[in-house]
């Protein structure tokens, strides 16, 4: 009956042919369960068969901060600004600090980590990157409920933190965090892509990331290392997480200064290397599983 | 159905693949990749390449796994693939379910492929039985609803009621493959593809998950892709079959000639593996020839269920020995039958350098079932193991009226065989 129909109607077809940008959203939007069962799993496996259980979120951050402070505004003197915390400072930084190296160690390993159940079975695979960025949001959302709790017990119980006040600016707070997860998402996807093939690199992620937060101005401000060490200060000011982490501290705390510009540059630092990343990602996800 | 009705279609799909290690050559070859694609030359290592046949040594570092495979399937169509170790049947169903992709050549499908290269996978040992549902469900293509609609019966076919809310790593290894099989049994694509993974479980639950997969291809009318190295379960499942040998098809057609097809080629196999393929030099005492004769002392590989049959073994020897040597007979699935070891009948031979033959009489044949056996010849000198070679040879065992009562035996009766009297004494 139905000839013509059976000889051109094809659902899809499976081809060595590479586009650039071969996303199916339409196919992503079907597996939004998985993206959301994999969130969850993330997040009911990680702290089990622990005593002390999800606290560990809270641990983390709050015992880096006091260490932070002990050495580098006790012992090294670092200002943090007239009327703020330092230990507050600190958690700001630590705070956004965190979520991006978590969604880029996280995102980094994506193909060796799953190699098992890529080899295995299909499903557009940047689910699993992105279930990262998701489940790592909120562990952020419950670090950034500790940085609101300790604001409060400064601002209200003690005389320290005078000049920490929330800046009208604070509405753009989502789309900075935004910009954080997509450039720790492309940065991550880039690497895991790349370490399909070559394993170098995933040694350079470990020391790397713990390299580069003492060069994107998490623990002293951005003004402070310009004026000490002005010749490599173009260095940290044009690494775009400086530019977000200063931001972050600009909303919440009133430190430093805001500029579109400065907004501008590190959205369009992430978005560009979010869509690199992609575009890197689709290129290696139809054969990794024979280099891998 | 349709005949027209084509619901998959390969067309000269390839696949090639790098030999060795993936180390320092390999960014040069990238760069070279690349510069070719820059200067719009296709791909250089495309060009080379092998057909993958994996005992014999070749020259190039490329292989070719799949090389221009061709097929339809039509709705509702069972397709048995077949094929020895490394014929490429897995690269092909990793290239369907989209696992990785084709070097050259497309896939075209009017459904949606689910496949089923393994049970269990994302399998999450903290999470409760109720929760990895759900998960490898996900992972399989269900949505959350679907699973939520099917889980009471998955959970139950799995029969880990008791179970499910305890965490998977507690399970038994038994119980993980259940479970993971229970829901990829509720998987509803247009076109399944699956491996071997009947092949666990216990006997119970093979018979219920391969029950399971008649249903889903005879009572639902979905297309399957099966892949298997279980002639039996692939006879019972599949309606066609297509056989690959070295990466390419050598047959396509209706399952038993199919099967049939590969169990030639295998025999073929047989023979030039067990005399000519080995390196047998420098052995003291070795074998020669084997034979099977009849009844009328021809050579042959049928013989009748109860007739008279000498197996003929000659040994050529390089110094005067005392041996014994021993047959043994299996089935298609490896399952031992008989042994015939002259030590069981304190029968040595003393043979003596140059050539001698040995032989063993089975006055009334070896009275099981119609089907096809091989078997296994060694030889012992009292202390050691001289000589031995696996599946020297085939021997098919054919139909006859074993029981005089004017019919042939078919094939459908337990393995062994045994004359029997049935007196009424009242």
């Amino acid at each position: 009956m139905s000839k013509a129909k059976t000889s051109q109607d094809w659902l899809y077809t499976i081809s060595p042919k590479k586009k650039a940008i071969d996303l199916n959203f339409k196919e992503i939007w079907r597996y939004r369960d998985l993206l959301f069962l994999f969130v969850k799993r993330d997040v009911i496996t990680q702290y089990k068969q622990t005593i002390l259980g999800p606290l560990w979120y809270f641990i983390q951050p709050l015992f880096t901060s006091v260490i932070f402070t002990l050495i580098f505004n006790n012992l090294a003197a670092i200002p943090t600004g007239e009327g703020i915390p330092a230990f507050l400072f600190n958690l700001a930084g630590i705070t956004s600090w965190n979520y991006f190296s978590a969604c880029l160690t996280g995102t980094s390993n994506t193909f060796t980590a799953n190699q098992g159940i890529f080899g295995k079975v299909y499903f557009p695979r940047v689910i699993t990157p992105l279930s990262v960025v998701f489940s790592n949001l909120l562990k952020f959302g419950i670090q950034l409920l500790v940085f609101i709790c300790f604001y409060i017990y400064f601002v209200f119980f003690t005389d320290k933190a005078s000049n920490a006040v929330p800046q009208i600016a604070i509405l753009y707070l989502p789309i900075l965090i935004a910009f954080m997860g997509l450039f720790g998402l492309g940065f991550g996807m880039t690497i895991s892509s790349m370490t399909t093939k070559y394993r170098d690199l995933s040694f350079l992620v470990g020391f790397g990331v713990q390299l580069l937060m003492y060069g994107s101005a998490v623990m002293y401000p951005l003004s402070y290392f310009k004026e000490k060490v002005p010749e490599y200060a173009w260095l940290v000011e044009y690494n775009p997480m400086t530019t977000i982490i200063e931001l972050f501290r600009y909303m919440t705390l009133g430190i430093g200064e805001f500029s579109l510009s400065k907004f501008l540059y590190a959205g369009s630092v992430s978005i560009v290397f979010f869509l690199v990343g992609l575009i890197i990602f689709n290129k290696t996800e139809k054969t990794f599983i024979d280099t891998v | 159905m349709k005949e027209q009705d084509i619901i998959l279609k390969a067309e000269n799909i390839s696949k090639q693949y790098r030999l060795g290690l993936v180390g320092t050559g390999t960014i040069s070859h990238d760069l070279n990749r690349w510069w070719s694609q820059i200067r719009g030359k296709g791909d250089p290592y495309l060009k080379v390449g092998e057909t993958n046949d994996r005992s014999s040594k070749g020259n190039s570092q490329y292989v070719w796994a799949l090389k221009d495979i061709n097929f339809e399937v039509k709705r509702g169509e069972v397709l048995g693939i077949i094929g020895k170790n490394g014929a490429g049947k897995s690269t092909l169903l990793k290239i369907l379910s989209k696992v990785t992709g084709p070097t050259t050549g497309e896939i075209k499908t009017k459904g949606r492929i689910a496949s089923l290269l393994e049970v269990g996978t994302g399998f999450h040992g903290e999470m409760t039985g109720r929760e990895n549902v759900y998960l490898n469900g996900a992972i399989l293509g269900m949505t959350k609803k679907e699973i939520k609609t099917k889980i009471s019966e998955i959970i139950e076919f799995s029969g880990c009621e008791r179970y499910i809310d305890t965490p998977v790593k507690r399970y038994s290894s038994g119980m993980k493959v259940r479970l993971a099989f229970a829901v990829a049994a509720f998987l509803e694509p247009e076109i399944l593809v699956v491996d071997e993974v009947l092949a666990v479980g216990d006997a119970e639950f093979q018979k219920k998950a391969i029950g399971k997969m008649q249903d889903i291809s005879s009572g639902e009318g979905r297309t399957v892709l099966f892949v298997s190295h279980n002639m039996a379960s692939v006879e019972k499942l599949c309606t066609r079959g297509i056989l690959l040998v070295n990466g390419s098809i050598a047959f396509e057609g209706n399952v038993e000639d199919t099967i049939s097809y590969y169990r030639k080629q295998v025999s073929t196999d047989i023979n030039k593996f067990g005399f000519s393929n080995r390196d047998r030099a420098g052995k003291e005492v070795s074998f020669t020839d084997f034979n099977i004769l009849n009844q009328r002392n021809e050579i042959t590989e049928r013989i009748l269920i109860d007739e008279s049959t000498k197996f003929q073994i000659k040994v050529e020897s390089k110094v005067d020995i005392k041996i014994t040597t021993r047959i043994t007979v299996f089935d298609q699935n490896e399952t031992r039958i008989f042994a015939f070891d002259s030590k069981n009948t304190s029968t040595y031979f003393n043979i003596e350098k140059g050539e001698n033959t040995l032989e063993c009489l089975l006055p009334n044949g070896l009275e099981i079932k119609p089907g096809e056996y091989y078997i296994n010849i060694s030889i012992r000198s009292l202390d050691k193991l001289l000589d031995h070679i696996v599946k020297v040879s085939e021997i098919i065992i054919e139909p006859t009226d074993y029981f005089n009562s004017g019919r042939l035996v078919t094939s459908d009766i337990p393995l062994v065989l045994k004359k029997n009297q049935w007196i009424f004494s009242n």
